[in-house]
């Protein structure tokens, strides 16, 4: 690679069809080119339907393409030899809280991942408190797993994945089942985990969550349709729309504006981002609003 | 006590407790007061652990009073004689992630379990089946389809349309739209918008406010196992700090109001939509801009 460093993830003419040679063969992937570099926060849209979770499976070997190649850090996913490697180095959370915890204490949940590894005791111990302390679940760390509230298995799950010393954390619709809170705390950790250098790659519906990363990369029919920063997606209304896609509703809202006062941005995505922009046509409050 | 005669349901004084009688008894409702009438669609929020989904498992017998009264079209739960498949036909009750459930090979067959199990002739069944496909905007000819092969907002359809089959009078359902994109969520949030009538009603419990403030004509909020707000949804979100403080949120055009007040702007707050908060804001600019 002429020393040029080696992305995280790289994708090349990744094909998949599931069943395949058979009669009932269904493409999912058909001809992904994507690089994602260490350190960027991703977020993958598109229509149910559209691939998003069959690529991510390929980001950690869950699947191995039908056709193509996808590299982790540089190792090939086919290469058995180094499937160990690539699975330390991309964690992955599911959708339902409850399918993917494994013990019944909170710190031994956290332990399964390292335990099998043959991690040291201490280091062990050192794994599990931090992996616990990132997604503030320390004070938590003897209860019985089954007792948590849904967004705190949710972190329980990150937890889990973190103390494997990922590079990489793939989230499938983590937020798709919990309350504001629950999803707005989820949101926060994974922001933390991020400026801290984290790579994420978060498949999700929820456009406001999308608006809060760096790059957009839509999928549709097993295809790359869209990619770009956030605000370059949203502005994209309609062709959004075809692809059974939304934009945020700060940036609805902003769009409204725009075509009844003059001036006004369109290109807003969030309530923040809004309230600034009030904030430039009406300069200060003069006072208290109540 | 005297069963009610107009309420399709009427819940009275409703508690109960998990793992009753043992250390650890936690008590999950309590005392709630709780009506569905024709031709609502009755919304019920909460933060995760607040009772939400104990309260609508007592609606179709799931659970039996510990205490207090449940009455599905003036049949008591509490009855030692009551024949609980009167209710379960009356009120069905779609889970979350319905699509998980499906167990059939053919997605009509899947649809016509229920009404062959309610033993009805051939044409009898294949009569249900079509209108209940066709009530979701599924095409009949889908009756042949692999239930595998089709997409999630698909079969999340075909798992209601298997609820709908059985003609009950009030549908209850718990996060219809969790995980579905947005295109399938708005066909979704129409379907059941067209529903009701003057014999039916629909149960929605969700963390989606934006689902709430779309299809609910009245919003029960439930804290702690308590109701502690009802009323149309503007009234509801309106009390946007209190639902905030317990955990809840209010729809995204509503938080953006709350946000400028908080700011110092006195618009007003009382807005659901993007159309209403973009006037309001016109408004507001254009009385006091420059």
């Amino acid at each position: 690679m002429d020393g040029a460093e080696e992305p995280l993830i790289r994708i090349e003419g990744l094909h998949y069809t599931y069943q395949a040679g058979t009669h009932r063969a269904v493409p999912a992937l058909c001809g992904i080119d994507l690089t994602i570099h260490a350190g960027e926060y991703v977020a993958l849209l598109g229509a149910n339907g559209s691939g998003k979770s069959t690529l991510l499976r390929h980001l950690n070997a869950l699947l191995l393409p039908t056709a193509g190649n996808v590299w982790i850090a540089g190792w090939n996913t086919r290469d058995a030899t180094h499937l160990r490697n690539v699975r330390t180095t991309v964690g992955m959370v599911f959708q339902v809280p409850d399918s993917q915890i494994v013990a019944t204490v909170v710190e031994e949940d956290v332990a399964f991942g390292p335990e099998n590894l043959g991690i040291p005791e201490d280091e062990l111990r050192q794994r599990v408190d931090w992996a616990l302390s990132t997604v503030r679940l320390s004070e938590l760390q003897h209860r019985a797993s089954h007792l948590l509230s849904a967004g705190q298995k949710q972190r329980l799950a990150i937890a889990g994945a973190l103390a494997m010393h990922p590079r990489c954390l793939l989230l499938d619709e983590a937020t798709a089942m919990l309350d504001p809170v629950g999803r707005r705390q989820l949101l926060e950790t994974v922001g933390h985990l991020h400026q801290d250098g984290m790579t994420v790659v978060a498949a999700t519906h929820n456009m406001a969550e999308a608006a809060l990363t760096q790059r957009i990369i839509v999928l549709s029919e097993g295809q790359l349709a869209l990619q770009g920063e956030p605000r370059a997606i949203f502005s994209q209304i309609e062709t959004l729309r075809a692809l059974h896609l939304d934009v945020p509703h700060p940036t609805l809202l902003a769009r409204e504006l725009s075509a009844r006062v003059d001036g006004f941005p369109a290109d807003l995505l969030t309530i923040g981002e809004l309230a600034d922009a009030v904030a430039t046509y009406l300069g200060e409050p003069a006072g208290a609003a109540i | 006590m005297t069963a009610p005669t107009t309420a399709l349901i009427q819940v009275q004084r409703l508690s109960h407790s998990y793992l009753r009688g043992t250390p650890l008894e936690t008590q999950s409702l309590r005392d709630v007061d709780f009506e569905v009438h024709s031709a609502e669609v009755v919304g019920v929020v909460g933060p995760t652990g607040s009772g939400k989904s104990t309260l609508l498992q007592h609606l179709n017998g799931l659970f039996r009073p510990q205490q207090g009264h449940v009455y599905v079209s003036g049949l008591s739960l509490s009855d030692p004689e009551l024949d609980i498949r009167t209710i379960r036909q009356r009120v069905g009750l779609v889970f979350q992630n319905p699509e998980d459930q499906l167990f059939e090979r053919y997605a009509g067959d899947d649809v016509a379990f229920g009404p062959r199990s309610l033993g009805l002739p051939a044409e009898g069944v294949r009569k249900r089946v079509r209108q209940a496909m066709e009530a979701v905007g599924l095409p009949f000819a889908y009756k042949d389809r692999l239930t595998v092969q089709l997409s999630q907002g698909q079969r999340r359809r075909l798992a209601l349309a298997g609820v709908l089959a059985l003609k009950p009078q009030v549908l209850v359902l718990d996060e219809p739209t969790a995980g579905l994109d947005p295109q399938g969520r708005r066909e979704l949030l129409r379907t059941l918008a067209h529903w009701p009538s003057e014999d039916r009603a629909i149960v929605v419990a969700s963390h989606n406010m934006e689902d709430i403030a779309e299809l609910c004509t009245r919003v029960y909020v439930l804290v702690e196992g308590r109701i502690v707000l009802q009323g149309p949804p503007r009234g509801v979100f309106s009390e946007g700090q209190m639902l905030m403080q317990n955990g809840l949120s209010v729809p995204a055009a509503t938080q953006a109001m709350l946000l400028l007040r908080q700011r110092g702007y006195p618009v007003s707050a009382n807005v659901l939509t993007i159309e209403e908060a973009a006037t309001e804001i016109e408004r507001y600019i254009h009385a006091h801009g420059v």
